[in-house]
């Protein structure tokens, strides 16, 4: 069983690796996003701090978005996805794998780049630690609920815009924990918001790839 | 006396947009789901009768 | 073995036999529904004390508080036919979340219209960020995600079971963004009791709400067999079944 998730992780990093602009779109999105906010408001730095942790959030959000659609999309055209799904091993243990592969060529460099856009936004540098952790603890909820709606729209022909109809609504909880607990911690308060944003990722991680897995094998059908 | 009963206050406005909105809501939905069944009803009839009566 | 108790759920995997008995409950969900909306409405309206803050404006929670109270109700029940057709592989099942999901998605938009009525005249905004108001705003869009899948896949089957997935992973998500959206609110507004809770709601004012909110149920499971009979006959098209219920019908 170990040797199905080593084998699809290493796949997917390498065809991320490959394709070089896989890694580097959705970082390039997550500043451009953060820019376009700040010239779309004024750059006044008492605002800035205001919205910072949510415009952050909300261009992790759409940079994690934006990398969902190729999850599966390749190799379900491919074949590869049926014969996945076909093999004697749990399609959700191939699920996971890929999961990971995506968090960790997706949300790892983001995670890395927060500091710049923290930056950006005029965060104190007390918030920053917690501003990783919440990242830490909130990507990969993106990544799972990402899969879910590429999963459930594969088959389908311009899939992406309903991707983004179906999968936004359900992150709207790790947006709200996510985002407030950075601002309780810009503010100095007790940051209250990360045990529910982990209870969150505990829940997606656990059931997720199971879902995932029950809908690629509907978009297979 | 009834006067003051549609004046509501002075929210007339209001309450009975609310409440007019509501039912006219429920009213169409209605009258909709009504017009599907019989329009279901006619394309079951001509898929049916296009196949020719057994 | 208890195979005869099972019968009537087995029963109802048959379309045409659902299709005969929503014909014949429907009436009475109608009838019922219409004289407790009639009741209500009277009660609520003529009735019920004026309540000493909002005077008689309050009186608009008889169709807000209803309607958002249908909305989730309905979520929940399609969620639940969801469940059912998944795993029992009940084809009638999806026609009933089907069928229900646009009947929800428009009173979870009265709900929306109403508050904002409400809202105006109380608050002197037509929009705020209420932890009820916000809530069904994302739970419009968690019904509209459903009938856009469902009807993006070419096969009804294929798009029956997709929505029915997404159906479940949404109902479970419902508390959490509840939850979430509480603890949003209440930390911008910490001492203000919730706009539209109702905080001190006296008994003569919440027993037109109860019926209003039965009404509003028994209304809904009125549109609900109807719709389902629709939704029957256009996947059971091609069946034997339907072929001789329209023969008995007079040309239209």
């Amino acid at each position: 069983m170990r040797g199905v998730f080593m084998t699809t992780l290493k796949r997917e990093l390498l065809l991320a690796v490959r394709r070089g602009s896989d890694l580097a779109t959705p970082l390039m999105f997550f500043i451009l996003v953060g820019m376009l906010f700040v010239l779309g408001l004024e750059p006044r730095p008492s605002l800035l701090v205001a919205v910072g942790p949510g415009v952050i959030w909300v261009a992790a959000l759409l940079a994690s978005l934006l990398g969902a659609e190729r999850l599966f999309r390749d190799d379900f055209h491919g074949g590869g996805l049926e014969l996945a799904a076909l093999s004697p091993e749990p399609l959700s243990l191939n699920i996971l794998a890929r999961l990971l592969g995506h968090w960790l060529v997706t949300a790892v460099p983001l995670i890395l780049l927060a500091p710049v856009l923290s930056l950006m936004m005029n965060l104190p540098m007390q918030a920053l630690p917690v501003l990783l952790l919440v990242l830490l603890l909130g990507t990969p909820v993106f990544t799972v609920l990402s899969a879910l709606g590429a999963a459930l729209t594969v088959s389908l022909r311009g899939g992406g815009t309903l991707l983004a109809l179906l999968v936004l609504p359900l992150t709207i909880p790790v947006l709200i924990f996510g985002s407030r607990s950075v601002v309780q911690a810009v503010e100095g308060d007790a940051v209250t918001g990360v045990w529910a944003l982990a209870s969150i990722m505990m829940l997606a991680i656990s059931l997720g790839p199971m879902a995932i897995a029950a809908a690629i094998r509907i978009s297979l059908e | 006396m009834i006067a003051e009963f549609f004046h509501m206050d002075g929210f007339a406005v209001w309450v009975w947009s609310a409440f007019g909105l509501t039912a006219l809501v429920m009213s169409v939905a209605a009258v909709l789901v009504r017009r599907r069944h019989q329009a279901m009803l006619r394309q079951a009839h001509r898929y049916h009768s296009e196949r020719g009566r057994r | 073995m208890a195979r005869e108790n099972w019968r009537w759920f087995h029963m109802l995997g048959s379309p045409p036999h659902v299709f005969r008995i929503a014909g014949r409950l429907a009436p009475w969900f109608g009838g019922l529904g219409l004289a407790a909306l009639a009741v209500a409405t009277v009660w609520g309206l003529v009735f019920a004390p004026p309540d000493y803050e909002q005077g008689d404006g309050f009186r608009i929670i008889y169709v807000h508080v209803p309607s958002a109270w249908l909305s989730l109700f309905v979520y929940t029940m399609m969620a639940v036919a969801c469940a059912v057709g998944l795993i029992w592989r009940m084809k009638v099942a999806f026609a009933v979340a089907v069928a229900a999901a646009p009947l929800g998605a428009a009173f979870t938009f009265l709900s929306l219209a109403t508050g904002s009525l409400w809202g105006q005249p109380m608050w002197g905004t037509w929009w705020t960020w209420d932890p009820r108001l916000t809530s069904q705003l994302i739970l419009l869009f968690l019904y509209l995600g459903f009938i856009a899948l469902n009807r993006a896949f070419q096969d009804q089957r294929s798009g029956d079971r997709a929505s029915a997935l997404l159906a479940v992973v949404g109902v479970v998500n419902v508390p959490i963004i509840h939850f979430s959206v509480d603890w949003w609110h209440s930390l911008h507004q910490p001492a203000t009791i919730a706009k539209f809770g109702a905080p001190s709601i006296d008994t003569a004012m919440l027993i037109p709400l109860l019926i209003m909110a039965v009404g509003f149920k028994l209304y809904f499971v009125w549109l609900l067999l109807l719709q389902l009979r629709s939704e029957l006959l256009l996947r059971e098209k091609r069946a034997s079944w339907v072929a001789d219920l329209v023969s008995e019908q007079p040309g239209r």
